[in-house]
């Protein structure tokens, strides 16, 4: 699971204790996915579960396309939403006509949606990868959602089209009532569209969209056409958002044009990259950051969504691998037993980064408290501040200020650290 | 009917020049850098939003000159300290960085200024009807803001064409490492150009402003369109960006105009039919239409000539 997507070269001479560390990673991957709802079996984590593993499959189908074939799509949403508005129809469509058809098999349809717009469209979207692509996903993405408002009898205009999930056939006794059961439909169809995915990525195809991400001439001359490749990864990932998607509308009983559209679309990119493209377990983490914030920060912050955009910048800007990315680049350093020479200045740096991010959340809060109602006031971590006065803002800045001067000096020494520690290891052998 | 096609005319032709403005700036950076400034359009409300509050507190001339220039300068700060760290990691972190700004700064306009329109008024000095046709008065801050877009056309015009820098840029467009060879410091030309188009649609927010609504989701709804622009018209071709800025304004502003549906042409359909994809489509107005009529255009245009009207590469 935490093999990278790039190297080829090191994977058949796999030896039997990875062998079995791999496994035993799946293993526990699904015992907790049983486990975890019951050691916490509350409602709101139950929902907040739910809403993770269907982000989760929606971020690892993002990847097929942005990590594992290089295509950035900004209407990725498109095939998710369809995917939603998929399954409710076919739940419709069950329930009016007494088809035998349970619930569990609804994502599938979801996905077939997902799919068969990728088909048809795929074609002409996949024609050139970068730059292109990007602009002309972010096209078809506001043609369908601007669409999904005129086309009111699938789509159902602004109100969305709801369904009862409880209405289908049940199995094993299973209503689909609960959360806990559709947290357990989820989990199960995580588990094996994770399996899915992961097996794609090493399947020779799957080696190919590396291959064209990376080198599309190259790729022409061994004799694959780029664009087949490009098209045949969009549509798998297409079928796998899809299934995403019925899974969101099994959850909330209703597919609606939101999701279809460019927040959507942002929200999985951002999880992606976030989480770092270029190891399979990246989105994945990605996707659990993202959507335990959403939740968590709603709740605290009015403006949680530009504490996203910020954090999304920092990563863009500092750290291009993502979370997994970060992670990953310290496993050279962990063999060659250097990691300790790195921590002190990590440790170092800590603090003056931590009173950096403190002034600039002290500085949102600020402005935002302000505009809302000028001269009140709110409390940060526990400490109650006026926006009112020039403390509050003196106090902002100073912290920006003070702290951005310190945490670039403590930097400059955590790449010191980090160059000497890499010297290290390379020279040990375990760092190309 | 004749009174509809002059007033959709004229609309249609300022809406393109307001494109034009976005767009020359978005295509000239594209070209250059290979940089997709996702953040164009968040620039172009800034101008409205900065254009807004200035001439709330120092009046409409003054904001006119000091938002465009603000604006500029926050794009050169987005070039010197963000793009050129970012261009390392290739262009698709760089198009990223600029995606998320864009997020970035609409979160941060709608932190502000809220989430809901302001009252940005037309100056009193231009709040008359310059003319009337038919019997539609035609207001003079349309003819003024008409009049500001054609200036800055020409006086781009001339910089590309007649001037030194534009030589540079132009050059630069096609061949820029051939003009880092000859020893011009191509980052500073493109943190010029970078602010040069920010500004330029930060000017353009600042007159759009008080015609259009200016409102915190005004990038978000103005940044696809855009992409369509210059895709239509063909990257990194000007007369392509000038061409397809006119024709989605035209279109966009007599779709919005023409209340035609296949209904009305043709007929109702049978009542007895009941709800259903072809009724959506059969009862639908060109007005309700309009926001996706440039979308249908891309891909038109992708499938039949998809290097956009007059570009020179395959897009």
């Amino acid at each position: 699971m935490t093999d990278t997507a790039t190297p080829a070269t090191n994977i058949p001479t796999a030896p039997r204790g990875n062998n079995l560390r791999f496994y035993g990673m799946w293993a526990i991957g699904a015992i907790a996915l049983v486990v975890l709802p019951l050691i916490f079996s509350s409602g709101g984590a139950l929902t907040s579960f739910s809403l993770i593993g269907i982000s989760i499959i929606f971020a690892l189908s993002y990847n097929i396309l942005l990590g594992q074939t290089g295509l950035l799509s900004f209407g990725h949403a498109v095939q998710y939403g369809l995917g939603g508005f998929m399954a409710v129809h076919l739940m419709n469509a069950i329930a009016a006509h007494g088809w035998f058809i349970p619930l569990p098999l609804a994502p599938l349809a979801g996905g077939v949606g997902g799919l068969a717009f990728a088909i048809v469209i795929g074609w002409v979207m996949t024609k050139r990868a970068g730059t292109v692509f990007a602009m002309i996903s972010l096209g078809i993405g506001e043609l369908v959602a601007s669409s999904s408002l005129i086309l009111r009898s699938v789509f159902g205009g602004e109100s969305g089209i709801t369904t009862d999930r409880t209405a289908l056939p049940h199995i094993f006794g299973w209503s689909f009532g609960p959360q806990i059961q559709i947290y357990y439909l989820i989990a199960f169809w995580l588990m094996i569209s994770t399996i899915a995915m992961y097996a794609l990525t090493r399947t020779p195809l799957g080696r190919v969209c590396n291959a064209v991400r990376d080198n599309p001439e190259r790729v022409e001359f061994i004799g694959y056409d780029p664009h087949v490749v490009r098209y045949i990864a969009f549509c798998l990932s297409g079928f796998f958002a899809g299934i995403a998607g019925g899974l969101a509308a099994i959850n909330f009983e209703i597919a609606n044009s939101a999701y279809l559209g460019a927040a959507q679309s942002g929200l999985v990119l951002f999880a992606t990259f976030i989480g770092g493209t270029a190891y399979f377990v990246g989105p994945i983490l990605g996707a659990i950051l993202v959507t335990y914030l959403q939740l968590g920060l709603t709740s605290v912050t009015s403006v949680w969504q530009l504490y996203f955009g910020i954090i999304f910048i920092a990563i863009v800007m500092f750290a291009p691998g993502g979370i997994a990315g970060i992670v990953m680049m310290h496993r050279p350093l962990i063999r060659a037993g250097t990691l300790g020479t790195v921590i002190p200045a990590y440790l170092v740096s800590l603090v003056p980064t931590l009173v950096l991010a403190l002034g600039v959340i002290l500085a949102i809060e600020t402005v935002a408290h302000y505009a809302e109602s000028q001269g009140s006031a709110f409390s940060l971590f526990g400490i109650p501040f006026d926006t009112g006065s020039p403390l509050t803002w003196a106090a902002a800045v100073v912290l920006i200020v003070v702290g951005f001067l310190v945490a670039r000096i403590t930097w400059r020494r955590v790449a010191e650290a980090w160059d000497r520690a890499t010297t290290v290891a390379r020279e040990r052998g375990y760092l190309a | 009917m004749l009174e509809l096609i002059v007033i959709s005319t004229l609309n249609g032709i300022l809406f393109g020049m307001l494109l034009f403005l976005l767009s020359s700036g978005l295509t000239v950076i594209f070209s250059m850098m290979g940089v997709l400034n996702f953040a164009h359009a968040s620039f172009y409300m800034l101008g409205a939003f900065f254009g807004y509050q200035l001439s709330r507190w120092i009046g409409f001339w003054p904001a006119l000159v000091i938002a465009p220039l603000l604006v500029g300068m926050i794009g050169m700060a987005v070039e010197r300290y963000g793009l050129r760290n970012t261009h390392k990691h290739g262009h698709v972190a760089e198009l990223l960085l600029t995606f998320g700004l864009a997020f970035a700064i609409e979160e941060i306009v709608a932190m502000i200024w809220g989430r809901s329109p302001m009252d940005y008024r037309v100056p009193a000095a231009l709040d008359f009807p310059a003319f009337s046709v038919f019997s539609t008065n035609y207001p003079a801050y349309k003819i003024f803001m008409l009049a500001v877009s054609a200036l800055v056309f020409v006086v781009l015009l001339i910089v590309l064409k007649r001037t030194r820098v534009g030589l540079v840029v132009q050059a630069a467009l096609t061949h820029p490492t051939m003009v880092a060879h000859l020893g011009h410091n191509v980052g500073r030309v493109f943190m010029l150009v970078f602010g040069v188009g920010s500004a330029l649609a930060g000017l353009a927010g600042v007159i759009a402003g008080p015609s259009l609504v200016t409102q915190s989701d005004m990038a978000a709804l103005l940044g696809p369109i855009l992409f369509v622009v210059i895709v239509f018209g063909g990257l990194g071709s000007l007369p392509g960006a000038f061409i397809a800025s006119l024709i989605i304004g035209l279109v966009q502003t007599f779709a919005v105009a023409l209340n035609g549906s296949l209904a009305s042409m043709f007929g109702p359909l049978d009542p007895g039919m009941g709800p259903s994809v072809l009724t959506d489509i059969w009862n639908v107005t060109i007005a309700q239409i309009a926001p996706i009529l440039p979308y249908l255009l891309l891909v038109l245009v992708l499938i039949v000539r998809p290097m956009g009207l007059m570009g020179t590469r395959e897009t």
